[in-house]
């Protein structure tokens, strides 16, 4: 099934006219697309040339592959990358939802178990006293610390991705340029894939009655942004760019370190690379 | 407009999008009302296309039993979808990798399928009484006959060959609907307490045992209702079938878990955790120990000992409610306990079932119970009783 990752060409199709007004061309090969036999055909007879392709105009989205970095190493835990998602993207308002997120590993000194926590845990929620603006509490500082990072979390944008496989009705899919999407206008909310994403990268939107999750910013790289936790990163652990550019940030972050996936094992091939996490990382 | 979070608490390490348990009770009733389905179907085809001449008095009930729950199937779903407006949309551009997708063509195909079996076996019925009766519901009955009103032998052998052609098409398309639900569960690989690939064939045992529970249990209801003896023989048979059924179930579950703890993928710390824990009461003690164990015990030592009469009937109709408690708490604890157990395998969470709303236990409750209202209406038009229906053999 790995090859068929392309969603259904009529939900897609859906998606992009309301958005861009765009591929009328596509139409005549909706029937066999939808009856998925054609997949490939199928992306190729709507590409962003004609200019009006979603969701910016002159984007054309067969000419690149996104990719996205984490050097744990750099990561500080503060948290603005959390908080600038939830404003750029209008994520709900609260302490339980995420598009991304940070987990904190700590090792005691003595203790043979690791003590993970991210800023919705009940402690760090009371310690940043709301549920919109997030820290890390200092909940350690009585212990001696034997070793402790931080790990950027998000959606990893799977080559193969779990939440696509799932989707009954094609409202999720994966854009040419390797970016997995939420149709929410035509999501039934079923939640099939927010229990089929083996990271926890979805949630249930209950404003909107969709699945969310991150989108990587796409109504910003698209129009030659970074993505809004990239952009706010004090430190550069987050690292955003092309894949088919070679003098990207992205490119070379993977070319200058040995990076690694999350849970390679579930064969999904993650687009967002890790460099300095621990082995308890999943 | 205010959005109320049910968040749930948990311990150790969980995702944080993880906090809120996003498949509610009513997805652990759909795979049961499938179940009920898909055993009820078996019990009628063990009649009609085997020939298990002992189930005749159940047969005809158990089509109708069947045709009651399917038509209530969609309806867990519904209530649970963000935009139930648009539950369409997984029709009109079914994506072909899901295993939801298909949902509802086989679905629908399979009511039609039901209603047209229903149609043949109760034709003769139907024309006799349009014929009778010239009340309100005798044009109901004219209506139905279809413009066929010819019921001499000739017509009724085509009819007995078009009942044993569905019956024999329906026996694949009830266990694969069911066989299917399991896959969707089973095919998830971010669970380990799902990603089994026994998964479909328990769901399918299972649902054999409950539907075949539920028949012994509303044939002994109705016995009493119509003030009638019990047929001690067809009760019996559904006894043999449902002692049959549970040992396959009981071994399958255990071999799943067997091979699970075996394996001891990474995670496993965590499911021990959780089944000698939490679990203990709702899976060792409750679905194993209470509602597979004890009633498959009680079977055996009626059949040894030859049991018959009051003992019997008493004895069947408590097994069987307890082997329909059993699949029931299966369902739930393949979903809810699946959801309970963290992703990252480092966390428990713990699902608090509220009992009023859309997604409650009461919604629950009203849900697996309408469809035995439709039923006893449909058993007031269709009176199921042997006497009054076509079977496919004579
Ligand atoms: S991380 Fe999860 S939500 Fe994101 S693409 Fe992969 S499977 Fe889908
Ligand atoms: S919740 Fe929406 S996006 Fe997710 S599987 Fe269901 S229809 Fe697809």
């Amino acid at each position: 099934m790995k090859n068929d990752d392309q969603p259904s060409l009529s939900a897609r199709r859906a998606f992009l006219a309301k958005l861009g007004g765009a591929a009328t061309c596509a139409g005549a090969a909706v029937g066999a697309a939808a009856l998925g036999v054609m997949p490939s055909v199928a992306a190729k007879t709507e590409p962003a040339a004609d200019g009006a392709s979603f969701p910016t105009k002159d984007y054309d989205w067969t000419k690149h592959q996104w990719g996205f970095g984490v050097d744990a190493t750099k990561c500080i835990g503060c948290l603005r990358c959390v908080e600038a998602c939830k404003a750029e993207n209008d994520v709900p308002r609260n302490a339980h939802q995420f598009r991304t997120w940070v987990e904190r590993y700590v090792h005691l000194e003595g203790g043979d178990q690791v003590h993970i926590d991210s800023q919705q845990d009940p402690v760090n929620i009371e310690a940043s006293g709301s549920e919109t603006t997030f820290r890390f509490a200092n909940r350690y500082k009585d212990a001696k610390v034997y070793k402790a990072f931080f790990v950027p979390k998000l959606c990893n944008h799977c080559t193969h991705p779990s939440c696509v496989q799932v989707c009954p009705t094609g409202a999720t899919f994966r854009t040419e340029d390797g970016v997995v999407l939420v149709d929410e206008t035509y999501c039934i909310g079923c939640r099939y894939c927010v229990q089929a994403c083996p990271y926890g990268a979805r949630f249930f939107n209950e404003e909107k009655h969709v699945a969310d999750k991150c989108t990587w910013c796409y109504h910003r790289i698209t129009k030659g942004l970074q993505p809004a936790c990239v952009e706010v990163c004090p430190v550069g652990a987050r690292i955003f760019g092309d894949q088919k550019d070679k003098q990207s940030p992205i490119s070379l972050f993977i070319r200058n370190n040995r990076v690694q996936v999350l849970k390679a094992e579930m064969g999904n091939a993650p687009n967002v690379y890790y460099v300095g996490i621990d082995k308890e990382v999943n | 407009m205010e959005t109320v979070l049910h968040f749930a608490p948990y311990t150790g390490w969980v995702y944080p999008n993880e906090t809120i348990i996003e498949w509610s009770v009513l997805i652990a009733v759909y795979p049961y009302l499938t179940g009920l389905v898909a055993g009820a179907f078996t019990v009628s085809s063990l009649y009609q296309v085997f020939g298990f001449e002992r189930l005749r008095p159940v047969a005809h009930l158990a089509l109708l039993t069947s045709l009651s729950f399917m038509i209530f199937v969609p309806t867990p779903l519904l209530l649970h979808l963000g935009h139930p407006e648009r539950a369409f949309n997984s029709t009109i551009t079914p994506h072909l990798t899901s295993a939801m997708a298909m949902f509802g063509f086989f679905a629908s195909f399979y009511v039609a399928l039901l209603i047209l079996e229903g149609w043949f076996a109760y034709r003769p019925y139907i024309v006799e009484q349009a014929q009778k009766r010239s009340d309100l519901l005798g044009r109901v009955y004219r209506v139905m006959t279809l413009g066929s009103y010819d019921v001499s032998e000739h017509a009724m052998r085509i009819d007995r060959k078009w009942i044993f052609a569905l019956a024999v098409i329906g026996i694949p398309a009830a266990h694969g609907l069911h066989g299917y639900v399991g896959f969707m569960y089973g095919s998830l690989k971010s669970r380990e307490w799902w990603s089994s690939d026994l998964m479909p064939v328990i769901f399918l045992f299972s649902a054999i045992i409950s539907g075949v529970s539920l028949l012994a249990v509303l044939y002994v209801a109705s016995c009493k209702l119509r003030k009638l003896a019990v047929d001690l023989a067809c009760l019996k048979g559904l006894a043999y079938t449902i002692w049959a059924f549970i040992m396959v179930a009981l071994v399958l579950e255990g071999l799943e878990f067997a091979n699970m703890v075996y394996k001891g993928r990474e995670g496993i710390d965590m499911i021990m955790q959780y089944v000698t824990g939490p679990l203990l009461v709702p899976y060792f003690i409750l679905q194993f120990a209470i509602g597979a164990i004890t009633p498959f015990l009680w079977l055996s030592y009626m059949i040894w000992r030859g049991t018959t009469g009051k003992a019997l009937v008493v004895g069947v109709t408590v097994c069987a409610c307890l082997v329909l408690f059993s699949v029931f708490m299966m369902r739930w604890n393949v979903v809810i306990g699946g959801q309970e157990i963290s992703k990252t395998g480092k966390g428990l969470l713990s699902y608090h079932l509220p009992f009023w709303g859309k997604e409650g236990a009461l919604m629950a409750i009203v849900l697996t119970l309408a469809p035995l209202a439709l039923l006893f209406g449909l058993t007031r038009l269709f009176p199921p009783w042997a006497e009054h229906a076509t079977h496919a053999h004579g």
